[in-house]
This record gives C-alpha cells, structure tokens and sequence, in this order.
C-alpha cells in the first residue's frame, strides 16, 4: 500500500465542540502564529452537538469579551427557576438547589453556539474541518502521540473499495487535543494505552435524551428553567428532566438517566417518553411538534474519575476528559474553561503538554468538581439518601473528610431475576414519537448503508446465549435509536445491528456489562444531523 | 475547452425542511446547507472531462449573497480551477438564473454549460432548457452518459420510455441526471489547495440583466396531516363506516 498522503499542524484538535473550539481560539489569541485545525465528524459544525443547555455565560466573557453584542442565534436570558419531585399523578414544587439556581445564565441551543464559534476560529486562522472523522490516532517512533489519521471514504460494507473510495490522510501535529466529548473513541484507546486512569476511579455516565418541540402561541414563558426528578424513574434509577423555555414558541426538554442503573429491562428512552406523559407535562405539549430529537452520553464521574489528562504529545479537555458538574447539570462552562487552559499551557510551554494535568488539577475547573464529588455516587444508595447527602455536601461545601468511590456502568446491571424488577407503573402514552424508529426521523441520521458498520461486537455469539440468559439482551433497551435488535430468522437467532439509524451517543459502548461493543467513527459525515440541539 | 458549471447552495437532502410557522418560506437558520446534488454531479462530470483531456478549465458558478464564498470553495476543493460568484440578496427564479448564465457565457465563451437538471428546492427543471433558447444553442437534458469528441457531444438521455442517444454540436447546454456519475469525496489538502484558488465576485446588477419575478409566492404550508385511521372490529362495522363516509 502506498504511503498516505500527510498534513502538518502544529496543534490538531479533535472535535468541533465548545472544548476544542474555545481552546482553538484561544490559542490562536495568544499565539498567532501557531497552526491549528480542527477536524470534526459531522457533516457541518453543531450537527452532532446535543445539549440541554442552561451556560454559566463567565468563561465565554473571558474568551469573547464582546460576545454579548454578537450572541448565538438562540440565546435567552434565565428567567425562573423551578424543581419539582414527581409523582405519577402529580408534584411538589421544592427549593431549587443552590447549584441549580440559573440567575445571570443563559439558555441557548449549543449546536448553535458550536456553529457561531466556529467562524471566529476560522476568522483567527483556525482551519475547521467538518465531515472528517479522526479513525485512529498515530504515534511516533518514541510511542508519544504524532497525531491522527482520518477515516477513509468511499469503502464498502465488506471492506472493498467502492469506485468513489479516497484514502484518508495522516495529520501529524506537535500536540493532539483530544476534544471528543463523553466517551471520545480516540480517548478511550489513549486511555488504555497510557494507562491514564490507573490513578483514579472508572469514569461515569448518563444518557440524555432530548427534544425540540414547537408549541402552540401562548404556552411558553421564554427564560423559564424547569428541572425535576422522581417518576418515572424508581428510587434507585438517577434519573431526571429538563425543560428550557426558548424564544419563538419553542421548548428544549430532555430526560436524563444514570447509566449506573441496575435493572436490565430499563429503558431510557421509555423513562423520557413516559416524562414527557406526564399529566403536568402532557398539556404543555399536546397540539405541538417534533423539530429535532436525539441522545448523548453524558459523562458523570467528576472529581474522582478524572483520569490523567495528559500523555506524551497529547491531552485531554472538556467532556472526554470528563469535567462536567453533575450537580449544576452543566458541562459547558469547564468545557471552554478547560479549553483556554490548555491553550494558555501549550502557549507558555513551547507546545509541550507534559504539565498540563498539574494545571488542570490546580485550577477552578477542578476545585468545581472537588465540591460536588461525593453528590452524585450517593444516589447509589437510593433516593432519598442521596438528596440527605446532597444537602449535606452544599451545605459543607464539599467539605467531607472522604469520597465516595465510583464504579464502572456496565458493572452495575443485575442479571435478570436476580432483584425484584421496580414497579415501573407506566402510563399510557398519548404524544408522538410512537417508538424509537419514529424519534430517530428527527435526528436526520444518515449513514451510507455500504459502509463498514461502526459498532465492533467482537463476539457475536454470546448475544443468543449468555447474554439473552444473563441480561436479556439490554443492548436492545439502552439504545435509543433501536440500533440493536435480536431477530429470528432462518439462520435462527441472531444479533441485527442497524448502525444506520445510530446516533452516536455511544451509550453501547459504555453499558453493554460484557463490554465487547467498540464505537468507532463512521465514514466522515455520517450521523446524525441535529437542527439547534 | 472550457466548461462552466451551475453550483447552486441548497438546504441540504438530509434536513428535515421546516415551514416556518407564519408560512413566508421554510426555515434556513440553523440548517445545513450544501451544494445542489445534480449540481455536484454536474461538477464531476466537467473534472472527468477535464481529467480526460478534453476540457482544460472548469468554472464553478453560483448565485446568491455574499456569504455564498465557502460554498463556492467547496466547488473549489473538488477540483474546479476558479469560480464565479453572482451576487444578489434577492432570490432568483429560473429565468434569471439563465440570463445570468448567457451574460457569463458571452464573457467566458465555454464549450460546454453543465447544469444540475433542476435544484431540490425550488424543483424549476427550467434555468438549463431557458439558457439553451437565450443562448440559441443545443441542450441534451437529464443526461446519464456524456461523451465529447470531434465538436459534438453524444448524451444518453433518460426519458420516460428508456434511454435516448442524441449527439449535439459544441457548445451546447447539458442538464444532469442522478445516474451520470458519483461525485468524488473532497480531500482535506484539496481544501487548502482551494483557498488560494480564484473567486471572482461580479454584481448581478451590473451584469444589465432584467431580473423581475414572474411568479410570486403567495405562502408556504406543510403537507396535511394524515388523520388518524378508526379501528374495526368485523366486517360488518367496516361496511357500515364505508357506507356512512357515502362510499358504498
């Protein structure tokens, strides 16, 4: 085979997001003269971005001090904050928590937002490139990372060349800024690879599910943040909704679900459906529509599964590494704050990213984590515990002697009859999407279906066998977008996998409890599609 | 020879289109857009035949505002040698679109206009047949098969009843259809490549094209909601349903 063709940068940052743009631009403020680039998988910057979002806007003053002048096309100022712990019939307004307390912030679409960064990179010298999938990182001769290679285009399903085939190139770069979000595919092999979590505890999830619905004139307060827990989950599923009032007749919502959930049979995509019926919520959407849907792994560990984030020519920022406040329900802020980080270290260090976890450890982003790190791994023990100890966690600030200990997701699922299954006491559903097939239309997912699958099972066998004795299957019920499906046909029975219709939230490839499935990046450009997500 | 292409920017094939909800047009904020598929076919075709010898230059042409540019780059990256960006803020209905081509054409004088045989928003299927009769020159539309030599181009056209040969003398216009070739994926240094490229910007006021409106858009509606079906529970209740709707 020939020798792939090759282009140089200094710095390559993968992934479009608020991380890697932020930490793009602010690299490019300090130092002009470095090149940067940043490749992207989805087709156009912001079509794979899914966020609730409510922003602390302070990072964003400190990157774009005249932002405010020239906001994001969806930006609403917070109005009023409500929480709520249902009840299958009902709720109970409660205090909003401290952290949950929205004043000063902003609602907007971070798709958008992601969008409306990105030209300002460009317009400092920062070369984006959408529809390029990062396949795999290179290395040079002394192991430290060289960069990354891109996804070749145009291969068929069985692996041979289609007519259109065009290999794809090598980037080598001085410093590879992993900014792949949660569960980075790139991330997840440098991690083993360097063994950056030998220190620290296995990194968390959630799965988000979330849509925008257009509503009937006159429902909508714009501003308004409503956030709840309680139904439909039971008290030992985290799981929790949003619901952003935007402008325009529109609302943001979503249900979130801890991925540390034990019962094999449940559904996040149920939970969020079962929400959205609720009595208090169904009035307010009822006579409306669906303008876009999807899912997101949501990375949920914190301050004790903070893995290393730094490795020999490499470094890790925003969701990949694994910063987001749980608690505060936000990511962004340490997103962009731990971009400009990095760019502020790799600018006074020559490029070099040895030091970089010491900074990251030493500054705010990590002190923000420090705080709410025993909130979230408490709700292991039930509800109520968990909302005792939060309490007590604000009110201490954190200030307990110990920590609490995360353990990996995909260890947490009981084998089928193995608990007493929760109650799940659901309703009959009455708004669209019908089921997974119907909602995944609104994430616009395209996939060339003559193209390798994406999604590694490395041992197919076990899916009849084993897995349907032990688990029954959950790959079937945890994917939002019906990727996995078992079928009996001739050949008897056998696992189906319709990676077309993948979303690429990559919750598989955190919770299947035998851990054989491996998300890897499509052909550049395929996926979803998200409008304003 | 020279060729000069349509590239037109269109919502993309993959986006959900909006109707806004006070019905004055389909929602474009926030939304990808791309290049016009038939136009990105019509594209490949001309670097095919630039690649085979027969063209030497290929121009990408569009039509629009003037953010317009990156998408001309993109026509740029997939190997046109320069382009040429019309610019309006108004929208422009087919019969524009070919009096600007014929003012290019005169400027250019290409062998060959290679147009997408419509665009995925409007449909028109018009701007190619239009410039053909400005231009008082042959058109081969739908085009699945093109070959050049001596002076004329042999196009296999797709027709209702099949497949129709017909050759054409040079210059000529020629419309593309889906099954003429598989436009190539854009490489990365291509679009570096494409940066340096030459993008001339001309006014389409001063080009002295008339380009009022012929049709005008009353308002945009999305397709009726299909209501919901009534179950039946024997043939007997089905028969009596039809007979009540007045159908039996």
């Amino acid at each position: 085979m020939s020798e792939r063709e090759t282009m140089e940068y200094d710095v390559i940052v993968v992934g479009a997001g608020p991380a890697g743009l932020s930490f793009a631009i602010r690299l490019k403020q300090l130092k002009p003269e470095t090149t940067v680039c940043v490749i992207e998988k989805a087709s156009t910057v912001g079509a794979q971005i899914l966020s609730g979002a409510v922003i602390e806007p302070q990072p964003l003053d400190e990157l774009l001090p005249g932002w405010r002048d020239n906001p994001p096309p969806i930006c609403v100022a917070a109005g009023e904050d409500e929480f709520w712990l249902l009840n299958k019939t009902g709720g109970r307004k409660i205090m909003v928590p401290p952290g949950m307390k929205n004043h000063g912030n902003f609602i907007v679409s971070l798709g958008a937002m992601c969008a409306w960064l990105a030209p300002q990179a460009e317009a400092l010298g920062v070369d984006v490139f959408p529809g390029f999938a990062a396949a795999d990182t290179i290395y040079n001769e002394d192991g430290a990372v060289a960069g990354v290679s891109i996804g070749d285009m145009g291969v068929a399903r069985d692996g041979s060349h289609k007519p259109g085939y065009t290999e794809g190139i090598d980037i080598k770069a001085k410093v590879t800024v992993l900014a792949e979000g949660a569960r980075g595919s790139l991330t997840k092999q440098l991690v083993q690879r360097f063994k950056l979590d030998a220190d620290s505890d296995p990194q968390g999830y959630s799965i988000g599910i979330k849509e925008l619905w257009q509503l009937p004139a006159g429902r909508v307060t714009p501003g308004k943040i409503v956030h709840s827990f309680g139904w439909p989950a039971d008290s030992h599923t985290y799981g929790g909704s949003f619901l952003y009032h935007l402008e325009g007749d529109q609302v943001a919502l979503g249900y979130v679900s801890g991925l540390d959930y034990s019962d094999p049979n449940y559904q996040p995509w149920e939970a969020f459906q079962q929400w959205k019926n609720h009595p208090m919520m169904q009035p307010l959407l009822d006579g409306g529509t669906i303008l876009s849907a999807g899912a997101r792994a949501i990375v949920t560990g914190g301050y004790q599964s903070l893995p290393k984030v730094e490795m020999p020519g490499a470094l890790l920022i925003g969701d990949t590494a694994g910063l987001l406040n749980v608690p505060k329900v936000k990511g962004t802020h340490q997103a962009i704050r731990s971009g400009m980080l990095a760019a502020e270290h790799l600018a006074n260090n020559d490029l070099n990213a040895a030091g970089f976890d010491a900074t990251l450890r030493g500054s705010v982003v990590m002190a923000e984590l420090k705080k709410v790190r025993n909130i979230k791994p408490a709700f292991k023990k039930g509800l109520w515990f968990g909302m005792l100890n939060a309490a007590w966690e604000t009110v201490t600030g954190g200030a307990s002697p110990w920590t609490l200990k995360n353990k990996p997701d995909w260890s947490s699922l009981h084998k089928l009859g193995a608990q007493e299954e929760p109650k799940r006491d659901y309703l009959p559903r009455t708004l669209p999407p019908r089921d997974r097939l119907a909602g995944v239309y609104f994430a616009a997912t395209e996939h060339d279906e003559d193209q390798p699958i994406h999604l590694h099972v490395a041992d197919t066998s076990i899916c009849v066998t084993t897995c349907a004795e032990e688990y029954g299957n959950p790959c079937t019920r945890f994917c939002p977008a019906s990727v996995y499906e078992i079928v009996d046909d001739t050949a008897g029975k056998r696992l189906q996998i319709n990676a077309a219709n993948c979303v690429h939230c990559k919750t598989c490839d955190i919770k299947d409890p035998y851990q054989i499935i491996t998300w890897v990046t499509p052909e550049g450009g395929s996926g979803p599609n998200y409008q304003n997500m | 020879m020279k060729i000069l292409v349509g590239y037109k920017r269109v919502v993309d094939y993959n986006v959900r289109i909006q109707v806004k909800p006070d019905g004055s047009g389909v929602v474009t904020d926030g939304v990808k857009l791309s290049a016009n598929p038939f136009d990105d076919i019509a594209l490949e075709e001309a670097l095919r035949l630039r690649e085979k010898g027969v063209a030497d230059e290929v121009i990408v042409v569009a039509i629009g505002p003037t953010d317009l540019t990156a998408h001309l780059r993109n026509g740029l990256a997939m190997g046109a040698n320069r382009a040429i960006h019309v610019t309006t803020t108004e929208a422009v209905q087919p019969l524009t679109a070919a009096r600007v081509f014929l003012k290019l054409v005169e400027q250019e004088q290409p062998g060959l206009v290679i147009l997408g045989k419509q665009a995925i928003d409007d449909d028109a299927n018009q701007t190619g047949q239009m410039l053909a009769a400005l231009w008082d020159r042959p058109q081969a539309t739908f085009a699945s098969k093109l070959e050049i030599a001596d002076g004329k181009a042999t196009v296999t056209r797709e027709v209702d009843a099949g497949l129709e040969v017909i050759e054409a003398e040079l210059p000529a216009v020629i419309t593309t259809d889906l099954r003429l070739n598989e436009p190539r994926f854009i490489k990365l240094p291509d679009i570096m490549k494409a940066k340096s490229k030459p993008i001339a910007t001309i006014e389409l006021a001063s080009l002295g094209v008339e380009s009022h409106d012929h049709l005008t858009t009353t308002h945009y509606a999305p397709p009726a909601k299909r209501s919901k079906g009534v179950m039946v529970k024997d043939a007997a209740e089905l028969v009596a349903a039809l007979k009540q709707k007045g159908l039996l």
